[in-house]
């Protein structure tokens, strides 16, 4: 098992027939992702990448039964294509696009409350490197090849961190039940806690590590949960002790402006969870192999 | 992005919110032109800074006569204001704002954020205006209230009604402040703001109620929809280097160490710049290139890191994924051949041994390190005048 994809999971692109999302589309494809075909308005009924383009994600799903997207459209029309994914009934969107406005996010998650929880799509990102289930799926933008499969999962809000975790672990031997980035903005689609709840029903996940940034509550709304609900370990680390408060660094989402902002903040309250918290980040791999050891 | 606080009235004024009337000037000469134009007996004469603290630094001067406005302009111009949040370099003062000083009641903080945690646009309001809504906070926590707005319908009168009632205002000064809140809701919500600070929002004796200073920042995602707000970027407050990786795509904010970062990854860089930071050294820079380091990126981001003149040493640290090590090591080698300061280069990612290999078929005197933990050390090392 693993959460939110795997083999099986039929997957269409939204923006298919762009530049990045054909590169990336066809780099899916050759990792053993199930993907379907894709959606471009106004190129409906021509093929790319010897897949169906359709105008409108409801005539995708109607035709090829998908369930979920990547989306890959520019900042001004993503909302529109996150709420018209949401209204085709679609399980799940991933959406790379770095720099939608806040507020375009803000009416899209509102838009997603109007269906029933157990109908309600999850948008992971947007602002992120996706999700990979190693060796079965990946729904992203990652490089495949340094993930292993195996028994951790991995929730960052930074792409190339992630990326390092995963690479610390694959050296130390450690794989990866699945690797879910929820992107640097203020905004997002999902947040730790959400993924947190998937990976504790998840059999094959035997622990987590929960990567963080400067700025947002979301470290510590998932720390007490886990404190709360989850029995498996979760290694923590959280990125930004350098940052100067009121900067933003790169991330829209990473700025100090609230108590409880900074990374010293969050990694103590992490700590006072029981969380593992990795003294560092080149000692993330050596934390998990830590926490998977006294188990 | 910020804006001053005489385009934030400018605009707030076009959403109905009642502000004192000024005007701004660029010179003495133009400051008493104003002065007289704008009629009454007291006058503000406040210096516009991308900042908050202004008057504790000294930044806003109450002046009786023409000469006073006169004198005050001449002092403010052109000087470096220092406040509570500026930081030691300080903001150049180019613009003042010239308001007709009105007598006042009551002080009153009103102030509109992006709520992370709810997802949603709050409204604070507390009836100790004046004060930083950070010490409001610490010491009168109770005077403070606060509604959230429901995305879908906005901001509702009734809310705003709650809040003025809230803050004991009488029946007259109620629906003034209802206009005010309201007119400010509604500039947040159209022109894609992330925050709205009247602080103070005042009541006169006549019962009127007006914005006395006002801040405004802007999403920078949505800027491509405002041009009306890009166009009220003010360089002179921003800093020049920051601003001119702005114009590459590149995310640079310079700080005060001396090993300059130059990373793909805004969490990557945090980290590393951290693990600096454990090594013993200090970052002389946050610098994210982004997902294609293209060679041209890599030129810009050496160019800008360079720049300052305290970097004593520089890590270059890229995780490639789709943008392949080879690749990045090309544009890392062009950009250091006439280098005078150490460079450490760890690359990992797609086609790592294949970037190694040309960084050390390169013939430059460029350190190679494996891990994260290996670089900072190596680079600290190096800005320290140490062989690694």
């Amino acid at each position: 098992m693993s959460i939110l994809i795997n083999e099986r999971t039929k997957v269409i692109v939204q923006g298919f027939t762009g530049d990045k999302a054909t590169f990336h589309a066809n780099e899916m494809i050759c990792y053993g992702t199930n993907l379907v075909g894709g959606v471009t308005p106004g190129k409906g009924s021509q093929k790319h990448l010897d897949r169906p383009v359709f105008n409108t994600v409801k005539e995708a799903v109607a035709a090829t039964g998908a369930e979920a997207s990547l989306a890959f459209v520019p900042p001004p029309y993503a909302a529109d294509a996150l709420m018209e994914a949401a209204d085709a009934g679609l399980r799940l969107v991933c959406i790379i696009t770095d720099g939608i406005p806040a507020q375009d996010m803000m009416r899209v998650k509102r838009y997603l409350m109007r269906y029933p929880k157990e109908k309600r799509t999850l948008v992971v990102g947007p602002n992120c490197a996706g999700i990979i289930s190693p060796g079965k799926a990946m729904l992203g933008i990652m490089p495949g090849h340094i993930y292993t499969r195996g028994n951790v999962g991995i929730v960052s809000r930074s792409g190339t961190l992630g990326y390092e975790a995963a690479a610390q672990m694959t050296a130390l031997g450690i794989g990866v039940s699945t690797s879910v980035g929820i992107g640097g903005d203020p905004i997002n689609g999902s947040s730790f806690l959400d993924h947190m709840a998937l990976f504790e029903a998840d059999p094959e996940t035997k622990a987590v590590v929960m990567i963080g940034e400067i700025g947002g509550p979301q470290e510590a709304e998932a720390s007490q949960w886990i404190k709360e609900n989850m029995s498996k370990p979760v290694i923590g680390y959280v990125a930004g002790l350098t940052a100067p408060k009121g900067r933003r660094m790169g991330h829209a989402g990473a700025i100090i402006s609230a108590e409880g902002d900074t990374a010293a903040e969050k990694a103590e309250i992490m700590k006072s969870y029981g969380l593992h918290v990795a003294p560092s980040a080149s000692e993330l791999g050596a934390t998990v192999a830590r926490a998977l050891a006294s188990l | 992005m910020d804006i001053h606080e005489y385009q934030a009235k400018e605009l707030l004024a076009r959403f109905g919110v009642p502000i004192p009337r000024g005007s701004v000037a660029y010179s003495p000469d133009q400051a008493v032109y104003v002065a007289t134009e704008l009629g009454g007996w007291h006058w503000a004469v406040k210096a516009q800074v991308h900042a908050g603290g202004r008057g504790k630094a000294g930044g806003v001067r109450l002046c009786r006569t023409y000469g006073e406005v006169a004198q005050a302009a001449k002092d403010l111009l052109g000087k470096t204001l220092v406040t509570a949040q500026t930081g030691s370099e300080g903001k150049i003062v180019q613009r003042l704002y010239i308001e007709v000083a009105e007598p006042f009641e009551r002080e009153i903080y009103l102030g509109l954020v992006l709520d992370r945690k709810a997802q949603r646009i709050r409204v604070v309001a507390s009836a100790e205006g004046g004060m930083e809504i950070e010490d409001i906070a610490k010491s009168k926590p109770d005077s403070i209230r606060q509604v959230q707005v429901e995305p879908a319908v906005g901001l509702q009168p009734f809310q705003a009604r709650e809040l003025a009632f809230g803050l004991g205002l009488n029946i007259k000064q109620v629906s003034r402040a209802v206009t005010a809140i309201m007119g400010c809701y509604r500039a947040f919500r159209d022109l894609d703001a992330t925050m709205v600070e009247i602080n103070p929002l005042v009541v006169t004796k006549d019962n009127r109620v007006l914005a006395l200073d006002a801040k405004m920042s802007f999403d920078d995602n949505a800027l491509f929809r405002r041009p009306q707000i890009s166009e009220m970027r003010d360089p002179s407050q921003e800093d020049p280097r920051e601003a001119q990786a702005n114009q590459h795509g590149l995310n640079y904010v310079g700080l005060a160490g001396d090993i300059g970062c130059i990373i793909n990854g805004a969490g990557l860089a945090m980290a590393t710049m951290d693990m600096i930071k454990y090594a013993g050294g200090e970052p002389a820079n946050f610098l994210d290139v982004g997902g294609g380091a293209s060679p041209e990126r890599v030129a810009e981001a050496f160019r800008l890191v360079l720049s300052d003149r305290n970097v004593k040493a520089i890590l270059v640290n890229i995780f490639a994924g789709i943008n392949r090590c080879d690749w990045v090591a090309q544009g890392v080698v062009q950009a250091a051949r006439d280098l005078k300061v150490p460079l450490v280069v760890r690359l990992a990612g797609t086609n790592v041994e294949a970037g190694n290999q040309i960084i050390k078929e390169s013939g430059l005197p460029i350190i190679s390190a494996d891990t994260l933990a290996d670089a900072a050390e190596k680079a600290v090392a190096a800005a320290h005048g140490k062989a690694a």
